[in-house]
């Protein structure tokens, strides 16, 4: 079964941010990462890219089926997660602990737009 | 049972200065090839003797697997059975030998028998014009959405860049529309798999203007007829876009309805699947892409020849053996043999959307969701009883995905065999579900490791011998 992990907002593509201060760290959810199924590729952006809230910042690509990262927040990419390009499969043994991108936020108001746990679980068994 | 030796690699096989073959004796004296064209050191090619190179490929051969071997039920690849009349017909020597160079007034008959082709496509289709340039169904999607971007061109509508496309399509849908220069935007399913209506008519109201085309499939990747086309094409026509009809799932129609009286301008249609010829393993295909009267004039030159002419033979060939009467039979018997299929399985497989089928239809894995037992391994489980696998983990939709296309050819007997074997893996799956995970256990190679095999795939044989002196 899918973990869920509280204080966290998600998006309906089933993205999470984790906010510290201006900060934002991404991934996907440990729903995604069951979905998928096992990770073989995370296509990242570069530091200094620019992130818009909505679109595509990369892809994950499974043994299923190759699915594009779509940002929950727009604003500056400060940090990527280097150990994802050697061991992609940290995504699937903790998708929480492994975050793909830091972002440092441009307009935190966007963070409304997004799921609390509750809202997004429900999103889940849709 | 195959010799284990004969199994190696061809490279492995290879015995330095070993020939299969004897050249005669040079008459005409030696020629020195220039320094600089000449290579600084031999080819690495393998060396083996004539009978060993038969035994090396013949026992590859009696490891594959196709249509003429066993049931293959590949869901939305419309694996018919090629009839061998198709063959023969392709192989005429005044077919096959002809050259695409060959001057205009010595191809008449082949050229002849592409206008007919193109007749015979035009009265199943409803459409008035086929280009037969593109290789195959995705080649056929870009040459068709070309089409459309160069119509909208001409009348100076530039905006015109943006193409609608269910979340159920086919990949390759949003690929061709990427690679023509268009942007996408994704319309949503409704719970019973067809396309949201109000949600396409937001986007309409929203971007009427600058959308050039929706690309459908009918029936769609679920096997699901789409019954609001006239109301989709009302609508698309009413903001100026053209509706493009993907051919993939062309199979079930024929005979039963047109793309052309369903408002379809643009189409593509896979000969190599709906027209039997053999295809699978990378082709060969054709994808001629039809249009209603008035856009053949904005066809793009995709390619300098008229695609496989092979592929066109073999088509043809089909259309004329069962003629204008058969062929209304292909639709309906596909349609049964999918619903045979799937009433009989329904009890312990998941199916999402109950309801009549198409041609083909998608289970979410097994009932029983207890057993750890998932797609993968029911797939791999039916290798063991002789049966390729269904496609697997398409659509997206669901996350078990299991899609069955069982096509008119078969047999009840075929069928009924299949039932049984799937039935059987379900029981098993209860009973002792390790060997289902662990499958295939009767195949050459059992499971893969698919993981490995996308981040550290080795494909030659050098490459091969390196790992093993790294280990």
């Amino acid at each position: 079964m899918a973990k869920f992990e509280e204080g966290l907002r998600y998006s309906e593509s089933h993205e999470y941010i984790r906010v510290e201060g201006e900060y934002g760290y991404v991934g996907i959810s440990d729903y995604a990462q069951h979905a998928l199924g096992n990770v073989v590729y995370v296509d990242m952006p570069d530091v200094d890219d620019e992130v818009t809230a909505g679109e595509e910042f990369g892809a994950v690509e499974s043994v299923k089926a190759a699915s594009d990262l779509i940002s929950p927040v727009s604003g500056t990419v400060v940090e990527v997660n280097e150990a994802l390009e050697d061991k992609p499969e940290l995504l699937n043994e903790d998708a929480f602990g492994n975050w793909i991108i830091k972002v440092q936020l441009s307009d935190p108001s966007e963070l409304d737009a997004l799921m609390d746990v509750e809202a997004y679980k429900a999103h889940c068994a849709e | 049972m195959n010799n284990r030796l004969y199994g190696n690699l061809i490279f492995e096989l290879s015995k330095e200065g070993r020939k299969g073959y004897s050249l005669p004796k040079n008459n005409f004296g030696r020629y020195e090839v220039p320094a600089s064209m000449r290579r600084s050191e031999d080819a690495r090619l393998p060396e083996c003797d004539e009978l060993t190179v038969v035994r090396h490929y013949t026992n590859l051969s009696n490891n594959n697997f196709g249509v003429d071997t066993g049931f293959y039920p590949l869901g939305s690849c419309t694996m018919k059975y090629n009839p061998k009349i198709n063959e023969e017909m392709a192989a005429q020597p005044q077919f096959q030998n002809l050259h695409p160079e060959q001057p205009a007034k010595t191809t008449q008959g082949a050229l002849a028998l592409v206008a007919l082709l193109e007749k015979s496509l035009c009265e199943l289709t409803g459409l008035a014009h086929f280009t037969f340039k593109p290789y195959a169904g995705a080649h056929g999607e870009l040459t068709g959405l070309m089409t459309i971007d160069n119509y909208h061109r001409s009348r100076g509508d530039l905006a015109r860049k943006k193409v609608i496309v269910p979340d159920s399509a086919h990949g390759t849908n949003p690929a061709s529309a990427a690679v023509c220069g268009l942007e996408i935007i994704e319309v949503k399913s409704l719970a019973d798999g067809t396309v949201d209506f109000d949600d396409l008519q937001r986007i309409c109201s929203v971007s009427g203007d600058s959308i050039a085309a929706m690309m459908m499939t009918n029936p769609n990747t679920l096997g699901l007829f789409e019954t609001r086309i006239p109301e989709i094409a009302k609508l698309i026509h009413g903001c100026g876009g053209l509706m493009y009809y993907d051919g993939a799932n062309l199979n079930p129609m024929l005979g039963a309805c047109r793309p052309g009286d369903m408002g379809f301008d643009v189409m593509h249609i896979n000969l190599h699947k709906t027209f039997s010829t053999p295809h699978g393993g990378g082709g060969p295909g054709a994808g001629p892409v039809g249009v209603r009267e008035g856009l053949q004039e904005f066809f793009p030159c995709v390619s300098p020849y008229h695609g496989n002419f092979g592929v066109m033979m073999r088509a043809y060939a089909y259309i004329l053996s069962l003629g204008r009467e058969n062929i209304k039979e292909v639709g309906p018997l596909a349609v049964l043999n999918a619903n045979y299929i799937k009433e009989s399985l329904k009890d312990v497989y998941e199916l999402p959307i109950d309801g009549l089928c198409c041609h083909e239809f998608v289970f979410d894995g097994l009932k029983d969701k207890s057993t750890g037992v998932t797609t993968m391994d029911v797939a791999k489980r039916l290798l063991d009883y002789g049966y390729h696998a269904p496609t697997i983990y398409f659509p997206l939709l669901f996350h078990e995905s299991l899609m069955v296309e069982p096509t008119e050819n078969e047999s009840k007997e075929t069928l009924d065999g299949f039932i049984a074997v799937m039935r059987q893996i379900a029981e098993e799956a209860k009973t002792d579900p390790d060997k289902v995970k662990s499958a295939p256990h009767n195949t050459p190679i059992g499971r893969v490791d698919d993981v490995l095999a996308a981040k550290h795939p080795i494909v030659t044989f050098r490459q091969m011998k390196n790992e093993r002196m790294k280990e």
